[in-house]
Parts: C-alpha cells; structure tokens; sequence
C-alpha cells in the first residue's frame, strides 16, 4: 500500500455516557479495518455509565502496540459535548483537529448549582487548535431523532480526517456498507442520513 | 473457517474458551470480567445448537466450587471474575492447586489497575506465587484467545488450575482476532479418586509433595516449551545505536513499554509468568547492557528477577501505583513527554451519579434527611447505591467489599455498646439484593445470633444493576434465559431469625413509607430488615415486573409559575433537574417519572 501506516494515528471520542459514543467507534473502526490498518479500540466500563465522563480511544497503523492514548498524542478528538471538549483538550496534539458538537450537559455539580457551566469553551478551543463546530443537535432533530447526533458528528468527522494525505483511503471506505452491518435494521436509514448530514 | 473480527479481550477470551471446548462456566459478575461469560453463553456452532452451559453464581467461591466439580466430573470448565472476587474464592482454590484437575480448570482474573470502578487495585499476580497456580498473562485480544484455549491444555498437562490474569485495558479494548473452530473433544468417564480428591491431612501430605514436582515441570516449561509454542517471545531489535537496552514485559504493560522504547531495545515478552523462567531471563540478560522490567502494579517480576541475581531497573523509575500508559514509561525512563495544550477556563468534574428515577434515591433521600437531625451510621456496601455517598446525600459512612455493610454495622454497634453510646447512634446497613445473596446472608445470621440492634436495608431493585444488569437468584432468570425459582428474600430473613414483624416492605419512591419503615425499626429492638422493592429503572421489565410494578411512563414538569425556587427537589440530586440561577426545571428526555420531585416540593410546582 502506498500510504504511509507506520506512524500510528490516534482518535479519542469523548462525550457522556448515553451519547452513543461507542456505536460511533464501532463503525470508524469498522472503516478504518476495512481500509487495511491493524486497529485497537479501548472504552472504559463501570462507573462511568452512570452519568459520567466516557470516552473511546481508537489507535491504528501497520501494527499498532498501546490500545490508548496519552497526552498531546491525539490526532482527532470528537466532542460530543463542548465541556468534554475542553477536559481532554491536553490530549490533542497541538496539530491536531477537534470537533465539537455545540452541546452542553450539564453535569451534577452544575445541577446543584454548586458551579456554572464553563462560558467561552468554544472561542477558547477555536484559538488554540484546529476547532470544527458541528450543531449536530440542531442536525439530528431535522432528521427526526436526537439520538442521531453521535452519526452526525461521525460523518462530519470522518469527512474533515480524509482530507489528510495520510487517510484518504477512508474516501473509499463504503460506509454506509457498515452502518447497515452494524446498526439494528430499524435505524439503517436514519444512520446513514445522519452521516452525511453534516 | 478462521475469521477476522475486532474483539475485545472478554469477547476473546469467550472464544478462546468456546474453542478449546468447555462445557461448564460460572461467574458472579464484576467489571472488567462480567462480558467474558455473558458472550460465552451466546456462542453457537454453525452448524447445530452446539453451545456453552454458563451460569451465574452467588458469588466467586461458589463459582469456582461449581467450576472445580465439574473438572473432577471429567469436563473442562472456566471461571471467571474481578480481581477482589478472588479474595472470596482463595479457599478453594489454594486446595485445588494441590488436588489438581481432571478436566482443564481455567480462573480468570480481570485485575483493575487505575481503579477504574473498583475499591482497590490490589496484583493478582501474587496469588499465583501464593497458591503456585501456572499463570499465563495476554497482552492483547488475540492472545487472550489464544492463552485461553492453551490455558485448558496445559491445565490438563500439568494437573493444575490455571490463572488467566487479564487487567482492565486488555479486557475492555478491542484489537483484531483470528478466530476458529469449537474443538471436539472426546467424552469422558467419572473415576472415583478419593487420594487425589479428599484433601484430608493424610492426602494433602502427598499432594503437597508431588506439587514441588509439578513446580518443577512448570518451570522447565516456561523456560523452553513456552518459547517454542510462542507464548514467550524474544523480540530482537531492528534498528540499534549505543547500548543494548533490554526489556523484559508481560500483559498490556508490554504494548506501553513497546511504543515507549520503540524498535531499538530488545524485548522479553513473558506470556507465562508464574513460574517465572529465570534461567531464560538470565540468557536475555547477558545480551544486554542495560536491562530494564516494565509492569503495572507491584514489583511482581522484578522482585524475583533481583532474588536471582540480576541487576535490572524496575520501580525504582516506574510507577508502583496507578495504571500505565506509553507517555508515563517514556517520562519514567527517558524523562521526555509530549506537548501538550491547556485552557485557561476549568472544566467542572462530572461525576458519575443515581440514574434519574433511581428506587434507591428516595430511600437515601430520608436517610439523609434523618442524618442532618440525629446521630446514625450508614455501612455500606458494593453497587450503585455507593453512590449514596456522594452529595448532596452525603448517606454513608463505609464501604469496603461485598457483603460487608451488615457486619460491619453490626461490629459499629458493638463499639458503640461498650462504650455506652449505643442509645445515642441508630447504626444501619445498606445492600443490594445482589450483594446481599452474595455474602450478606452470612452477616444478617450474624447480627440475629449475636443480639445486634441493626436497621439492615436490603435494597431490592430486582436485578445486578452495576454491572450491567445480570439475572441473581433473586430475579426468577438463570443467565441461559430460562425461568428459575426465585429467593424469597423476606422469608429467608426470617428463616435466619429476624421477628417477621420487624420485616418491613416497602417501595423506596414513596417517601412517606420510606420515612414510616425508617421510624419503625428505629422503634424496634434487635436486628430489623427494610426490604425497598422496586426494580432498577434501567431494566427491562420482565412479565412479573409488569404485572408487580405496572409499565406506566410519565414526566414530571415544573410549573414555573408556582415554583418558588426553594430548590428543594435540586437537593434530590436527581440528574434529571437542572437549576440555572433563576429557574427550576426537568429534563423531559431523562425524566423517568419517579414523582420523587413531586413528592418534597412544598408548593405543588411540578406535575
């Protein structure tokens, strides 16, 4: 293969538990399979289904040794909430991308109205790194289900990835192909939608 | 047919198992083991119903009392569990490791290191030295098949029980597995064996002997055969400037201390590792300057590769505590990290909390409400309800380990007994029904016997709900799907000598009958028992819940207009409401209707 797969790339998907995050790893690493890397996923279980912080680390490469991601080594952080954002924004390479879906959940503490949620997340991000917005809530509901945003955000974020030189390939990953495989046969439609709403 | 897929290491070790043609597993569920059994019982042959018969267990002493029964039985059998579980299970497996097999016995260890979601990280790796169990550790999700199914073979070939010791990041991450074919194995005949099988004094006398033997046949294995079959490997370097750097690693540790040494150090990767090859450690030793070991946790390898004589750098640079990572052992060793970027504005904590509509909230609601008006203890024990520690309930004073809360509550009031408080602190327990049929049964026996003056709360939400929402035997299913009889948990109370009128059942979202059967048993000498029967909000509802519990869905609503902004339903902790400084309201698509709200607002502001 010509590209070069040797360097491994990293994407981290963090969001809060409920947000569909692991379904949207299930199909990217699906895709980036099929288009011929050796891929390791790892997701963390337990507490933090209950309401809190989740998040899915995705490394690939021609053989890829740690299945996660340590500090300033992202490639690609999906934001499925703007707050999660900014907590594992020490994770990003400073070259890297995120995408934000313009979403806030309050967590506990905020609830309580012990503390406020954050202003200013998406300008301070937008400085700092290379920051892609995405209403993927607005999005999902146009479609007819909110649960839909964790495809929205995928696709959007799957499209700004190909463009590198380094993952093209994923240009030809028949998507759509894998989130009929992976998806149950009822929301088949609405996914692929969602994915190339963005 | 060998197909490609993307695993997990509890989804390979269930294939792993599957293959190597077990016919019995059982488990209690605990993270990061519960999946191993839950897709094990869903693996079918293609071609026939050809399947694994699992099952749930009280708790892991019983499990792998069930697991080693079925290997005298002639078959091969798995257990599996989390790292604390093999603390219950250590009596009979201690034993066993004398005895031996007689089908293939294989104990999974899922280990916690970071302590993801568990009380403590404690090595289990020790446990193979204590018991002198052969130890295999997979680094990764095709060789969690792969250990698992030769973990079988060799149980088999050396007469032992064998510890698959996995940890959190090698059964929760996904990496990509070949899979095969469900082996067939031969059926076999029971033999009667009582010098093998009674462990009398007089039997384990010889069994201890011949154990050195096995030891010593172990070891012979680790240091050559383990090489050949792949499962320890000697990588060579590709790439190779100034000193020779060694590194000698096992389980994930290795995949970290690869990316952070990179192609230019050589490798001892050990996938067994009780008993440690120490004459192979000291060939691969004489080839390097500089040697180092890198493992998550205690000095397990290290401790042995220095009582042998050979100079290598461990945790005198890498981290005792916590889990690894590639960054920690590249600034452990090297001193470098990668940079990184932080923002000025601060990300507030998001912790975990009771789901919205959570039975246990309005039980813990009145035990905090009662705590803010006189003395009383809460132990408490393992599940969601730990939960109830967090503010704003604030309800719980312990938490240590299954089964615990009762009697410990129990020992509390003894303390408070002698020294002449007992009058002025009320002491409680909390426990799931699960943890309760766990090990609880045993304390409640213990505080009837020995006269405690104990308000147990057993908090029945009708299912394992931490983990994941597995079947107990309180619940009427068996993990195969199959209607089972159900625990009747008031009578069996009685049964252990709690007064029946001192059993009160009550449903936990009702906060009046909350508060009464609070009062009541506050009123009541000796050892009382409340029952909260009501199923956790995240189950699937099976017949008898409908026709118990009814199926009716609704949402609660703020009327703004009535609402004073007391923010009394705020301090519910319910996920579900959320105050943003000048006003109150619920969030439809989480409420799940619990009128717990409802219920402490003073001025009828939410329908």
């Amino acid at each position: 293969m010509s590209i070069n797969k040797s360097a491994a790339g990293s994407i981290l998907l963090v969001g809060v538990g409920g947000q569909g995050t692991i379904l949207a790893s299930k199909i990217l690493s699906q895709g980036l399979m099929d288009a011929g890397f050796d891929v390791k996923m790892s997701e963390i279980h337990g507490m933090s289904q209950r309401g809190g912080s989740v998040s899915t680390q995705i490394r690939f490469a021609d053989d890829v040794a740690s299945p996660i991601i340590g500090l300033g080594e992202a490639d690609l952080i999906i934001a499925f909430e703007k707050m999660e954002a900014l907590r594992w924004l020490d994770h990003l390479k400073p070259s890297g991308t995120m995408i934000i879906n313009n979403f806030e959940i309050p967590s506990v503490p905020i609830l309580l109205g012990e503390a406020k949620y954050p202003e200013g997340i998406i300008a301070d991000l937008k400085e700092k790194v290379d920051a892609k917005v995405v209403d993927a809530a607005t999005i999902a509901d146009n479609l007819g289900n909110a649960k839909a945003m964790n495809i929205v955000l995928l696709g959007a974020a799957v499209r700004a990835i190909s463009k590198s030189e380094r993952l093209q390939v994923l240009n030809d990953i028949d998507w759509d192909h894998i989130i009929q495989e992976i998806v149950k046969p009822q929301f088949v439609e609405l996914n692929i939608k969602a994915f190339h709403a963005a | 047919m060998s197909k490609k897929q993307l695993l997990t290491g509890n989804e390979a070790v269930a294939q792993g198992a599957y293959e190597a043609g077990i016919n019995f597993a059982s488990a209690y569920p605990g993270t990061p083991s519960t999946e191993i059994l839950e897709n094990l019982s869903q693996l079918r042959d293609e071609t026939d119903d050809n399947h694994v018969y699992c099952e749930w267990a009280p708790n892991e002493k019983v499990a792998l009392e069930a697991a080693i029964g079925a290997s005298v039985g002639g078959v091969r059998s798995m257990v599996t569990m989390k790292h604390v579980g093999v603390n219950v299970a250590a009596d009979p497996l201690f034993t066993n490791a004398y005895t031996g097999v007689t089908g293939g016995l294989v104990l999974v260890s899922a280990d916690d290191p970071g302590m993801h979601s568990s009380q403590n990280e404690q090595d289990n790796r020790n446990y193979a030295t204590a018991a002198r169990l052969l130890m295999l550790e997979p680094s990764d999700s095709q060789e969690s098949l792969d250990f698992a199914k030769k973990a079988f073979e060799l149980s088999e070939h050396f007469d032992t029980p064998v510890l698959l010791r996995m940890t959190t990041r090698v059964c929760h991450s996904k990496s990509i597995v070949n899979t095969g074919e469900r082996i067939n194995l031969p059926k076999t005949t029971y033999k009667k064996n009582i010098q093998k099988f009674v462990a009398t004094p007089a039997n384990a006398k010889v069994l201890r002997e011949q154990l050195k033997d096995r030891i010593k046949a172990m070891y012979e294995y680790a240091c050559t055969e383990a090489f050949a079959q792949g499962i320890s490997k000697v990588i060579e370097p590709t790439s190779q400037s100034g000193k020779k750097i060694g590194v000698i690693s096992a389980g994930v540790a290795y995949q970290y201390a690869k990316d952070a040494f990179g192609d230019s150090a050589s490798y001892l990767k050990l996938g067994m590792t009780f008993p440690l090859p120490i004459d192979a450690i000291q060939d691969f030793a004489k080839t390097v300057d500089v040697l180092y070991v890198v493992e998550e946790l205690d000095p397990y390898m290290e401790s042995q590769i220095k009582a042998a004589g050979i100079d290598v750098i461990g945790k005198s640079v890498i981290p005792e505590s916590g889990e690894l990572n590639a960054d920690i052992v590249r600034q452990a060793v090297f001193g470098e990290s990668a940079e990184n970027l932080k923002s000025a504005i601060e990300a507030v904590g998001r912790p975990p909390a009771m789901c919205a509509g959570c039975p246990h909230r309005g039980l813990f609601y009145q035990l905090a409400k009662l705590q803010k008006k006189q003395p009383i203890m809460i132990a408490g024990d393992i599940g969601c309800y730990t939960l109830g520690s967090a503010p704003p309930l604030s309800a719980l004073d312990t938490c240590f380990c299954m089964g615990g809360s009762i009697s410990s509550a129990h020992g509390a009031y003894m303390a408070h007994k002698s020294t002449g408080r007992e009058e002025d602190i009320t002491v409680f327990s909390v426990i799931g029904d699960s943890t309760f049929l766990h090990t609880g049964i045993n304390s409640l026996m213990n505080s009837v016997y020995n006269k405690s003056r104990t308000i147990n709360i057993i908090l029945d939400n009708r299912i394992t709900a931490m983990t994941g929402q597995q079947q107990n035997p309180g619940t009427g299913y068996t993990l195969m799907g199959e209607e089972t009889t159900q625990v009747d948990i008031p009578l069996l109370c009685k049964s252990i000598g709690v007064a029946e009128n001192q059993i009160h059942i009550i449903n936990p979202l009702d906060l009046n009958e909350s508060e009464q059967a609070i009062q009541a048993a506050m009123a009541e000498d000796g050892v009382s028992v409340i029952i909260t029967r009501y199923p956790c909000v995240l189950k699937r509802y099976s017949a008898q819940d409908k026709t118990e519990f009814g199926v009716e869905q609704k949402v609660c609503k703020v009327d703004n207009d009535k609402c004073k902004l007391c923010k009394i339903c705020v301090g519910t902790g319910c996920p579900a409401i959320v105050y943003s400084g000048d006003r109150v309201d619920i969030n439809a698509g989480s409420c799940n209707g619990c009128t717990l709200c409802q219920q402490v607002c003073p001025f009828d502001a939410i329908i």
